[in-house]
């Protein structure tokens, strides 16, 4: 069997999947059986990936089905890029199933999950792997409903409703955006098959349309700014495991979308599309991670830092833009290569993160930050990846979001060799953009941890919290190992995503693993290297050192006793610094320019004991300055055209008459 | 025979950081007491100081997680290896492709979010305040460090410090707008990250004004001797690497012989002495600034930064 006969006959499982789950879906054991059957085949189609990426097959296999469109046929294709987006894909599944064989008992509600989680994967793996049109734009739809229906699994909470037509609205805006790219690609022959795309000539207005148009489709699946209003809606309103596929995994196939149109279809990219690409990029991440800080609620902290990460992302393939239309293959395959690099570290840890934050929501019924606390003494566990997570997250050695970030700067470094001055000039202010977001996702994830894990208990939930199932615990120690390998054994990585490197932009780093002790050097050696291993190892001997002599010779003695407060020895938890206080500085500093952000604080007059009060005032401002007004003139027209609803039947008549005489005219007017 | 030697570099380098570290604190300390005609205390305070607090018994919070307790020693860890590798008296250090100087940020990096973490873990109003202040700091602090590190790089042409400790000491790269830039961001970076005047005072407990200290007000004993190490290593470290990319005169290139060894780290000495009277001496002339007013000063300094690499990126002469 071939290696895409082999993911086809996986998502077909997957669809029957969805199938049995709609059969068994009042049935006790459901649960174990969906997620414990989806575990296997995502297991299955991992390796299959794994094996056709790392076996080094560049030659790519493709399959044609009788289904789609008559005279084309539904075309799938299993290429290095398609491979590598397929591991990121399944290793998804494979781990959210996983968390899901534990987390799934909680739901009241399995038979809304069940079946379209199995139904969203295969729709996730079809879309990596359709090689036309017709198919990709189907496969994508298909994707978005069925986590559209996911977002709506518990559908009475507050909030959910809005996120789930929020949600609807915008993936129906992308998908029109991509059909429309791909009717530009396709040109006026008409022909929708990858291969006759690639081998097309596109004139650099359709090229520059079908840029804005990939923008506006992919980038609104992934979470650009300003087209990210939905995802910090959305995400978190999915059940948890779900929320790490949309956040850590679906992404990722938007961004698949935008390396196949714009690296591949497309050919050769042009120095104005980096930059485009380049100032979204910079911007998503700041914007990102700034949203993240404001936010109290964990899981939409979550989904906002995963748009930083979308931002990042972003900022590296601009530059791998940049590089490629300037001619300087070695440079653009560093950038491609990280922004790859960050993708599959991002899947790594935000889906960690996310199931971290469901087993918080399983112990405590909360997400709320400012509810939580204390809760590392009653979930040792849980706590512990969680902190491995956090720390990769804010990439800081020797974890797996340093290295791809140091290799984005690593990148950055090789731009001064750029040719255009636009690019040189923004290039440095972007780096600058980039280290601000890497600094601010570290005070995020400081804030996130501490408020949620660490201090004393806020409320009863936290207090009697209790750690969680193994299944759940399981799948979080795979992920936080994961993270910690790709963080030490970077070079591993880094060679075998080569391949996918060669097909894109035509050029490979240098081999990685002929550098002594496992370095990685992304251009030659006297420039820049990097070992995680070692740093590792150094980090744990002298810490292990410093531990073996204070032990040595140091007193030994330890005493417990109640906290220094000044005087106010019993002061209430609610005292603690919360996830607003903590805040408080970034939002003082950077939130009056970005959200207008006002703190209003009511004193009662001396003598008064009533209490002070803090209000703080954010404006959204990408939705304030151009969703509402978009939702107002929507409004507005359909307010006007509703007259139309009750006409006579003699002027339905006459508008019909109407309409056709000027459409006429207009044909013969143009003819 | 070579690797042995390389060995006892890297090695003597370890130590000689881990032992002069509380000897430039007390001596800054020292000099700043002469200066406002006090007697002060002895330059070998510090290490008494260390001893002392090895000595006493640990106490902890009752609800003090292990977290806390790890926290000192993993501070410690990832400053001592970042301290490591910044060449004090001899470039080509053995490990120094190990990491390069976005590594070694990212490590002072981690330090700094186990402390933040740490200063919350009590549940202390005094210790959130402490971390989100330094959060706020090292937000604005991280970035301007990452551009003086694009200036450095795109002069020298690498990102290992030692590398470009080499290339400044041996080719004669004349007086540089974008490294006078550097400099003077670099100077305010290495304010601002260890906590000295006008960002913080490190030798204040008022609630108000203090930043660092509050974060790590919990700890005591030995706890609190392993966080005080590694903040005078911190200093060591930020001093050293002014030394060793804008003043490298006299260290020790790769290679050489026993002699040019002695007379580097005779020079580190020297050096190390003038920066510490430079540095009490604009301590003692600057009053504390408010901690709003920080981000101005560290905005400061980003801009600085970005100013520098990009004139680098439009010419590589400037």
């Amino acid at each position: 069997m071939s290696a895409v006969a082999l993911q086809m006959v996986c998502v077909a499982g997957l669809l029957g999947l969805a199938m049995l789950a709609i059969a068994l879906s009042r049935s006790k054991t459901a649960t174990a059986v969906i997620y414990g059957a989806t575990l296997a085949v995502s297991a299955i189609a991992l390796t299959g990936a794994l094996r056709s990426l790392l076996g080094g097959a560049t030659d790519a296999t493709t399959l044609t089905l009788p289904v789609g469109l008559p005279w084309l046929g539904a075309h799938f294709r299993l290429d290095a890029l398609a491979s590598f987006f397929l591991i990121v894909v399944n290793l998804g599944g494979a781990s959210a199933s996983l968390y899901g064989l534990g987390y799934g008992h909680h739901d009241p509600a399995p038979h809304r999950v069940l079946p379209f989680f199995p139904a969203f994967l295969a729709g996730m793996n079809l879309v990596v792997l359709a090689d036309d049109a017709f198919s990709y734009l189907l496969c994508w739809e298909f994707m978005s409903l069925a986590s559209w229906a996911l977002v709506m699994a518990h559908h009475r909470e507050p909030g959910n409703a809005k996120a789930g037509y929020v949600y609807l609205v915008m993936a129906s805006f992308g998908t029109l955006a991509l059909l429309l790219a791909f009717g530009l690609l396709a040109g006026p022959a008409g022909d929708y098959g990858f291969a006759a795309i690639r081998a097309a000539q596109h004139t650099p207005y359709a090229a520059t349309l079908v840029l804005i148009l990939m923008l506006l489709g992919a980038g609104s699946k992934a979470g650009l700014v300003p087209l990210h209003v939905w995802l910090p809606l959305a995400h978190p309103a999915a059940p948890s495991h779900v929320s790490a596929l949309m956040s850590g995994v679906m992404t990722k196939v938007a961004i698949y979308g935008f390396i196949r149109v714009m690296f591949d279809l497309q050919g050769q990219p042009t120095w104005p599309a980096s930059a485009v690409v380049l100032f979204l990029g910079s911007i998503t991440a700041v914007m990102g991670i700034l949203y993240a800080m404001m936010e109290k609620d964990l899981k939409r902290l979550l989904a906002y830092s995963t748009i930083e990460n979308v931002g990042i992302v972003f900022v590296s393939l601009g530059l791998a833009m940049a590089f490629e239309a300037n001619g300087m293959k070695l440079a653009a395959a560093l950038a491609f290569t990280a922004a790859l690099f960050h993708v599959l570290n991002h899947s790594f840890f935000k889906s960690l993160l996310f199931f971290g934050a469901g087993a918080v929501l399983t112990a405590t019924g909360e997400r709320d930050m400012d509810k939580l606390g204390g809760l590392i003494h009653r979930m040792p566990f849980t706590s512990f990846v969680v902190l491995v997570g956090c720390v990769a997250i804010s990439a800081l050695p020797p974890f797996n979001g340093f290295v791809s970030e140091w290799l984005i700067f690593q990148a950055v470094l090789q731009s001064p060799e750029l040719a255009q001055w636009a690019l040189k000039i923004m290039v440095p202010a972007v780096g600058a953009m980039l280290a601000l977001a890497a600094a601010l996702a570290a005070a995020c994830f400081v804030k996130a941890y501490g408020v949620t894990f660490l201090g004393r208990p806020r409320g009863p939930a936290a207090k009697t919290a209790g750690e969680v199932d193994r299944f759940s615990l399981a799948a979080m120690f795979i992920l936080a190992a994961l993270c910690l390998l790709a963080g030490i054994l970077p070079g591993l990585a880094i060679d075998a995503l080569a391949p996918v490197a060669t097909q894109i932009v035509g050029s490979r780093m240098p081999a990685q693993a002929s550098q002594p002790w496992l370095s990685i050097v992304p251009i030659a050696e006297g420039r820049s290297s990097y070992n995680g291993l070692l740093v590792m190892v150094f980090i744990t001997a002298t810490a292990s050192l410093a531990v073996y002599f204070i032990h040595r010779f140091a007193s030994r003695a330890l005493r417990r006793g109640p906290a220094w407060g000044c005087g106010f020895s019993d002061a209430t938890p609610a005292a603690q610094y919360s996830g607003v206080s903590f805040a408080q500085p970034i939002r003082r500093v950077f939130g009056t320019l970005v959200f207008h952000a006002r703190d209003h604080v009511t004193m009662p007059p001396p003598g008064d004991i009533g209490p002070a009060r803090l209000r703080i005032e954010l404006h959204d401002l990408v939705w304030s300055g151009m969703y509402a007004p978009i939702a107002d003139a929507v409004g507005f027209l359909s307010t006007r055209l509703n007259r139309l609803q009750f006409l006579t039947i003699r002027r339905y008549l006459s508008l019909v008459f109407a309409t056709l005489v000027t459409l006429l005219l207009v044909l013969a007017i143009w003819s | 025979m070579v690797v042995i030697s390389d060995i006892i570099v890297q090695g003597v380098q370890m130590l000689l950081v881990l032992l002069l570290a509380p000897l430039l604190t007390g001596y800054v300390r020292k000099i700043k007491a002469r200066l406002v005609r006090r007697q002060g205390p002895s330059v070998f305070q510090p290490y008494r100081d260390l001893l002392r607090l090895m000595r006493k018994e640990v106490v902890l919070a009752d609800n003090a997680s292990w977290l806390f307790r790890v926290t000192p020693y993993i501070t410690f860890a990832a400053i001592w290896v970042a301290a490591a590798l910044v060449p004090t008296f001899a470039t080509g250090l053995l490990f120094n492709w190990t990491a390069d100087l976005i590594a070694i940020v990212a490590l002072l990096g981690s330090a700094r979010f186990f402390l933040a973490l740490a200063g919350m873990d009590v549940g202390t109003s005094f210790g959130g305040i402490g971390s989100s202040r330094e959060v706020m700091i090292a937000a604005l602090a991280e970035p301007a460090m990452l551009l003086i590190v694009f200036c450095l790089a795109l002069v020298a042409g690498s990102t290992q410090l030692s590398t470009v400790a080499h290339f400044l000491a041996s080719t004669y790269v004349g007086l540089r707008v974008s490294l006078g830039m550097a400099l003077v961001a670099l100077f305010m970076v290495a304010i601002a990250e260890n906590a000295r005047i006008p960002v913080d005072n490190p030798a204040t407990h008022l609630e108000l004004t203090m930043v660092h200290e509050a974060m790590i007000l919990e700890y005591s004993g030995r706890h609190l001797a392993m966080i005080e190490l590694g903040a005078f290593l911190k200093l060591l470290l930020y001093v050293s690497l002014i030394a060793c990319v804008f003043f490298p005169w006299q260290i020790a290139l790769y290679g050489s012989g026993a002699l040019s060894y002695t007379i580097g780290t005779g020079a580190y000495i020297v050096k190390l002495a003038l920066a510490g009277f430079l540095l009490a001496l604009f301590e003692t002339a600057t009053a504390k600034m408010r901690v709003f007013r920080v981000p101005q000063f560290l905005g400061a300094a980003l801009m600085l930064g970005l100013l520098g690499t990009l004139l680098l990126f439009v010419s590589r002469s400037f």
